[in-house]
């Protein structure tokens, strides 16, 4: 039923934003296949901290695979080979006894190491605080079915929503670009009649945000979409660069910067 | 100790707008002079915490995850009810409330029940202006299904997602607040300890977990929105960092504890698969509805593969004891009998710790019925979901399901305001008790979280807020002082033991020996057992931690090992009040009050009322303090599913 395995695995440590890093070399045996790659790291923390040894430092919650907080980069690849995926749904059946995995945190300016593998990514918040959202005070709302969506439009604007912000795009991007990020909150509001008083306001503002955090520009690699849990499409990339033209045409002069 | 649930008498159906006009106003101009502590990110605390800021007043909001989007309410599967009647199936709002009181086993409060029908239309409302993509029709209209048994379609939902897109319209519009500079967000950042002075919650103290800086927040008001504890059994279907540690606290400051034994499981999770398990997954209930359950006949067959045992020697249980309902007979009665079939050595799949705890859920009887393209249009992302995490394929090989924690019904004691025993501590979502009784309805816990979060809370806190004057204490009070040396004083004392054992190896042992005694099924004797061994865990934790590292950086050891030491206390409460409810009701079911049936067997004589905890300064000596239940409108009565 399960198979067992040995692997060897560098992984980045890093006590502190401010002291710098390195690889240490750790063995992981007798891995069965059925674990999680995060249940993999928990036994070899495990036996860490039985040597009296400080543990891998990795962000996880849910482990289902929605919360977002898991990620690692694995041999280069942002959640690991498997693709589709986040870390915490990646199983040791995707690898085979006697590989060597190198296990990094997400690489990316506006992403600072914390600890080991755990990195800031409270920029992503910070793009979503500039205008990701619909300004609707509680209680105000009219009735639910008053306001028809096209099914269409609907499950369109539901493909961009289930971003579960890891930063994974960000990872895989070489540039650092929070394109997909941003143009999928951009894009789920702007599909939507309820999002479209603000849609103009709200792309630019957003757009200025991710510039202001320092991520870098999208040149349509693609390597985001490849990477992305959620399988969201750089599509929305186009959408939102088009929602941005408009915009801009709309109202060319005012092209509001944030403070960081 | 006398309860007063503060619940308005009056015709049901307007008890809440009644008392909505009589709660007291907070002027405009002066909401901004009031501090209020928000403790939580998710529905409840996530939406308290944006619309206190949408009134103008000044927020505090703490989390523990990375970002506020991260709450476990994002995990919710399967929908929210509301009763909109958009399917002219005859639901209303007096329907929902029935059955929310008679699914809760009669152990709900009626008053609190019925506003959370009430609001129930008002929360999707609120959710589809701000973007919630549920579920729509080809005409445009929301669609809905029928869920967990209900007669009605009252269900909205998104997907499979629906608690992720709730969860990120609060996390938007509290993020607007942010921006606004209404709410001050403190995320990885963890409640430690309740301020409480002169008998009123005044603040908390918390401890930022990439610092490791312990620090005192002081304010007008505390609104605890902390989640469950469903993480004292270890596997659950909660997130790893789920804790009762907040709730906790508090309870040993002052705020009673109701209900502890109020637990649900939920019957479709993904069986434990090694010793290493770290969480369970849940599997939509939704899976009941195509697939059958079954188990060999013979103890022989449980290791062979399942397409070489004969239709002749499976035994569909729950096809056989419940002719009627079948395999879709509520969560509680097909997680007792999945327990029993393993317990009788019938279980398959692989054995952990000497048990093979997993039941066969086929679908090749709906396959070939239905073909397999309807089978995946179903079903397809479940299906998908089980490969990635067993490697099995279901298209060929049955599921294999074992019941696992799911929810806790229990939680602080709360009036019909959501405020604790504690002048001043407010308390929403799965922390309080309210609401849903011994058992909770599927698609029900979304509903309260933002029924609480978006309408209730707003409402009492503020009522509270008028008749205080604001400020008054600050970081520099004695108490406050006091409790901050406290809690550095308990983190330093977890660093200090330098023992051999790490806090995930004593919280799996408590885990193991909760499930087994105070979980599925319990026995006055089992109960008695984790009683004994309870206390000689956490005195052997106090003296055998191991911590690598120090209290100043992340040190994720030191976090586990904060809440491991709540859960140790806790768990003691929850065994307690499991012996002394002489009935099972709902998600509580003791072995010797049973019907001849094996049902659950309520005794409404002697137990119907609310079981508070008051700490006493022992942690094994908790004074039972009780708030008898009247019901009114819907009469107790016995279910059956035969």
């Amino acid at each position: 039923m399960s198979r067992t395995m040995n692997l060897v695995l560098n992984v980045w440590r890093q006590k502190s934003p401010s002291v710098p890093g390195q690889f240490v070399r750790y063995e992981a045996k007798n891995v069965n296949d059925h674990m999680s790659f995060l249940e993999m790291l928990d036994v070899v923390n495990e036996e860490l901290s039985a040597k009296g040894e400080e543990p891998i430092a990795f962000d996880h919650d849910c482990r289902e695979g929605i919360c977002g907080a898991c990620g690692v980069v694995i041999d280069g690849v942002p959640h690991g080979p498997l693709g589709g995926t986040t870390t915490c749904q990646l199983h040791m059946r995707t690898f085979k006894d006697g590989d060597e995995l190198t296990i990094e945190p997400w690489r990316a300016g506006a992403f600072p190491v914390l600890r080991d593998l755990i990195v800031n990514r409270s920029a992503l918040d910070r793009i979503i605080q500039a205008g990701g959202y619909i300004s609707l005070r509680t209680g105000s709302a009219p009735e639910a079915n008053s306001l028809p969506v096209a099914k269409i439009d609907s499950d369109s604007a539901f493909d961009a929503a289930t971003c579960i912000a890891c930063g994974a795009c960000v990872a895989a991007c070489p540039n650092a670009s929070a394109a997909l990020f941003t143009a999928a909150k951009v894009s789920h509001l702007a599909l939507l009649p309820q999002g479209a008083p603000e849609r103009a306001d709200r792309v630019r503002k957003m757009v200025s945000q991710m510039d202001a955090e320092g991520f870098g520009h999208c040149t349509s690699h693609g390597e985001c979409e490849a990477v992305c849990p959620k399988g969201i499409s750089i599509g929305f990339i186009a959408k939102m660069n088009r929602e941005m033209l408009s915009a801009m045409a709309s109202a060319p002069n005012e092209l509001p910067t944030r403070e960081k | 100790m006398e309860l007063n649930a503060r619940a308005p008498a009056g015709p049901i159906e307007n008890r809440w707008s009644d008392h909505r006009f009589h709660s007291k106003l907070v002027n405009p101009a002066n909401r901004r002079k009031y501090h209020v502590i928000v403790v939580g990110s998710g529905l409840a605390g996530g939406a308290a915490a944006a619309t206190f800021g949408e009134m103008g007043y000044n927020v505090s909001c703490f989390c523990y995850q990375d970002s506020p989007r991260r709450a476990h309410s994002i995990a919710a599967q399967g929908g929210i009810n509301a009763a909109k009647n958009y399917q002219n199936d005859g639901d209303s709002t007096y329907r929902l409330f029935y059955d929310t009181v008679k699914g809760g086993d009669f152990r709900a409060r009626e008053s609190n029940v019925y506003r959370l029908a009430e609001l129930s239309v008002n929360i999707i409302d609120q959710c589809v202006a701000q973007g919630v993509p549920f579920a729509r029709e080809y005409s445009g209209l929301l669609a809905n299904r029928s869920f967990g048994g209900a007669q009605v379609a009252r269900t909205f939902y998104a997907r499979g997602q629906t608690g992720q897109q709730l969860l990120l319209g609060a996390y938007q519009a509290l993020e607007r607040q942010i921006d606004a500079g209404t709410v001050k967000m403190h995320p990885r950042t963890e409640m430690l300890d309740l301020i409480v002075i002169d008998g009123r919650a005044r603040g908390i103290v918390t401890r930022d977990m990439v610092t490791g800086r312990v620090s005192a927040h002081v304010g007008d008001v505390v609104v605890l929105a902390s989640g469950g504890y469903g993480n004292v059994f270890y596997l659950s279907t909660n997130a790893k960092g789920c804790n009762t540690t907040a709730t906790w606290r508090s309870h040993r400051r002052g705020a009673l504890f109701a209900n502890p034994c109020y637990t649900q499981i939920h019957p479709t999770c993904i069986p434990q698969s090694g010793d290493y398990q770290s969480k369970l997954t849940l599997m939509s209930e939704s899976l009941r509805n195509d697939g059958r359950v079954w188990v060999p006949k013979n103890v022989a067959d449980c290791t062979k593969d399942p397409a070489s045992i004969p239709e002749a020697d499976r035994d569909y249980y729950l096809e056989r004891l419940y002719p009627s309902f079948g395999n879709l007979v509520p969560r509680d009665i097909a997680s007792r009998r999945a327990k029993d079939m393993c317990d009788q050595g019938r279980g398959v799949g692989p054995e952990v710790a000497g048990v093979r705890r997993g039941v066969y859920l086929d679908f090749s009887d709906s396959i070939r019925r239905l073909g397999r393209n309807v089978v995946a249009e179903r079903y397809d992302n479940l299906f998908q979901m089980y490969e990635r995490i067993t490697g099995e394929n279901p298209y060929d090989v049955p599921m294999r399901m074992y019941p696992a924690i799911h929810y806790t019904m229990g939680g602080l004691w709360v009036d019909y305001d959501l405020q604790s025993t504690i002048p001043g501590l407010f308390v929403g979502g799965e922390a309080n008790f309210s609401d849903h009784g011994a058992n909770r309805l599927g698609a029900s816990a979304l509903m309260q979280g933002l029924a609480d979060g978006y309408f209730i809370l707003p409402v009492t806190v503020s009522n509270f807020l008028a008749s205080q004057k604001a400020g008054g204490v600050d970081e520099s009070h004695a108490a406050v002082r006091q409790t901050v040396a406290e809690v550095e004083e308990r983190v330093n004392r977890l660093l200090a033991i330098n023992g051999r054992r790490t806090p995930d190896s004593f919280h799996r042992e408590l885990g193991a020996l909760v499930w087994d005694q105070c979980g599925m099924a319990r026995t006055e004797s089992g109960l008695k057992l984790a009683l004994q061994k309870i206390p000689a865990l956490r005195d052997e934790f106090w003296s055998n931690l191991s911590v690598p590292g120090t209290g100043s950086e992340l040190n994720q050891s030191l976090e586990k090992a904060g809440r491991v030491a709540d859960f140790l206390e806790f768990a003691e409460l929850m065994c307690k009040d499991a012996l002394h409810r002489n009935e099972s009701a709902g998600g509580h079911f003791r072995e010797e009050f049973q019907t001849e049936d094996g049902e659950a067997k309520r005794n409404d004589d002697e137990f119907s009322y609310v079981a508070a905890w008051q700490y006493t300064g022992d942690v094994s000596s908790p004074k039972l303090v009780k708030e008898p239940l009247s019901f009114e409108y819907v009469h107790p009565s016995q279910r059956s599913y035969k």
